[in-house]
């Protein structure tokens, strides 16, 4: 069962569904509650799982991907690191339930999450976790595996920007910051574009930035030590 | 007293965005007696964005800088590798971690090195300059060559997320002081807050566009930031990060309007106070490049020196 598509404007405007169960209803309305009324704006969906629907090695195969990946085994559901995050309000599962699900291995909702994407990488929960569960790195490796089974947020900013990051990366050994902008504007949101024209133009008068593209010297050694890595 | 040159790794924003980072830090340890060579053809650190897609090949890619600051080391001893922006000081260190580690991984990645000429025996450290200026070159002289002190200018020193997570080298992890020290050497008083090390919203990822990744969240994230400061009386902001000195600096007009609180505080990177601090020129500072910059009309001070001294 996958969970449905959080729309930008549900999460942007931090009242995030906890429970990724779908569009945020409008306020005060107590039908979204009941499953029985005629008129009602959204089902109660049913979130309990069938066994066959669940992958129970799913949490093993995160802590493969991890250095000291294992101590996903111990998490002691304490919410620390949801408490720790700075952008758990803006997650859909925050981090302990994501920890929860990945255990109980409801692979699709946490591989359709858009949790591992809002992560800003700061290390919060990480250094804050009782139990030293490196947080910040499975959720990189969700990311991996949600890009290789494409299961990512497809609309959504963040993995459209990595991937504009790595392709510059791999063409040209060193980012320019103003093609990643726009390229990630041009493919999410071309008002965003316009709106923030005008700091762009501050910073190219000022020399911070240019369209001219950065490159390293070495471009095919680069692809090629890549290339080396990956085979 | 250590007269040796560093070789120094700019990473992509601190040669963009936060052009002044790279400049400021240049004229001060020239000021201060040693000097800073940057890392020839360095590449890509990877940021927080190629682990999300390949993670071996983003410990390459700072393997690749790695072993290109290798070959500067005299051959006795380690090369010391300055890292200034804090996604590429843990990108580095990171990577440094794994190849010291000689597991699988490492031999993987040395392949990859050897396929291109290079190789990696695991001679260099990963460091801050921060931790440079505070360890190696000392405060003692840094309060030598300050020839005009800040005197009642109270800055807020912002240390951002990576430079003490996940790897503390050199600092505490839950509150930082190294800066707050360097500050306080060139007469500036720092400001106790809580919220040294809180993400900015900057994301580490590639700088300017981070605004148009989450906008609400980067909003909300750096003004907790700034009006933190601004209530604790902060004059200033001092950042070590491009990313956190942009995200700081570049939006405060759109979150004045967006929460209805007046913010106007210049947000800079610390190696420019000391700069400042230390009579260099402006423009070789790369004042010029800052959104914001001035220094308080509090405590006059008398004609020369002091904060009044600024032409």
């Amino acid at each position: 069962m996958l969970p449905p598509k959080l729309s930008e404007a549900s999460w942007a405007g931090g009242a995030a569904d906890r429970r990724g169960t779908g569009d945020v209803a409008p306020a005060g309305s107590r039908r979204t509650q009941t499953n029985g009324s005629r008129k009602r704006w959204r089902p109660v969906k049913d979130q309990s799982k069938f066994e066959a629907q669940l992958d129970p090695g799913f949490a093993a195969e995160i802590a493969a991907e991890v250095e000291h990946g294992e101590r996903l085994h111990q998490c002691i559901q304490c919410g620390t690191c949801s408490s720790a995050c700075p952008v758990s309000a803006y997650m859909d599962l925050t981090p302990r339930r994501l920890i929860a699900m990945s255990r109980a291995g409801a692979r699709d909702d946490v591989l359709h999450s858009f949790t591992p994407w809002v992560c800003t990488s700061c290390y919060a929960c990480t250094i804050e976790c009782p139990k030293q569960i490196p947080i910040t790195e499975i959720m990189h490796a969700l990311r991996r595996i949600s890009l290789q089974e494409k299961s990512y947020p497809r609309r959504f900013t963040t993995p459209v920007m990595t991937k504009a990051f790595v392709d510059m990366i791999h063409d040209r050994g060193r980012s320019t910051e103003s093609w990643i902008s726009m390229k990630l504007y041009l493919r999410t949101n071309p008002a965003q574009l316009i709106k923030n024209a005008w700091i762009g133009q501050r910073l190219m008068r000022q020399g911070r930035m240019g369209l001219r593209r950065e490159s390293i010297h070495d471009r095919q050694k680069l692809r090629t030590m890549l290339e080396a890595v990956s085979s | 007293m250590s007269t040796q040159r560093y070789v120094y790794y700019p990473g992509c924003s601190a040669t963009g965005v936060g052009r002044g980072f790279t400049e400021s830090l240049d004229a001060v340890f020239e000021h201060l007696g040693t000097g800073l060579d940057e890392l020839e053809d360095w590449n890509c650190c990877g940021a927080t964005a190629w682990p999300s897609v390949d993670e071996d090949q983003a410990f390459a890619l700072s393997a690749r800088n790695l072993a290109l600051a290798e070959d500067r080391a005299p051959d006795d001893g380690p090369v010391d590798v300055l890292a200034s922006c804090t996604g590429c000081y843990r990108a580095l260190l990171k990577a440094e971690h794994v190849l010291n580690e000689a597991g699988p991984k490492a031999e993987k990645i040395g392949g990859a090195l050897e396929a291109i000429g290079l190789d990696y025996e695991g001679r260099t450290r990963v460091r801050h300059p921060i931790d440079i200026l505070l360890n190696e070159i000392g405060l003692d002289r840094i309060r030598e060559a300050v020839v005009r002190p800040l005197t009642g200018l109270k800055v807020a020193c912002y240390y951002g997320c990576l430079l003490v997570r996940p790897f503390a080298t050199f600092d505490d992890q839950h509150n930082p002081t190294s800066m707050d020290r360097l500050v306080a050497a060139v007469g500036a008083e720092p400001i106790d807050w809580p919220l040294k090390t809180r993400c900015c919203g900057g994301s580490c990822y590639c700088g300017g566009p981070v605004i148009g990744a989450m906008p609400e969240a980067t909003m909300q994230l750096s003004y907790a930031l700034l009006r933190e400061a601004t209530k604790r009386g902060a004059d200033m902001i001092a950042t070590i990060c491009p990313l956190c000195q942009f995200n700081l600096e570049g939006f405060q007009g759109r979150m004045s309007k967006r929460f209805g609180r007046p913010l106007d505080v210049p947000s800079v990177f610390v190696s420019q106070i000391l700069g400042i601090a230390m009579g260099i020129d402006e423009k070789r500072l790369g004042i010029q490049r800052l959104l914001r910059w001035q220094l308080p009309d509090r405590e006059p001070v008398p004609a020369e020196g002091g904060v009044h001294a600024r032409a």
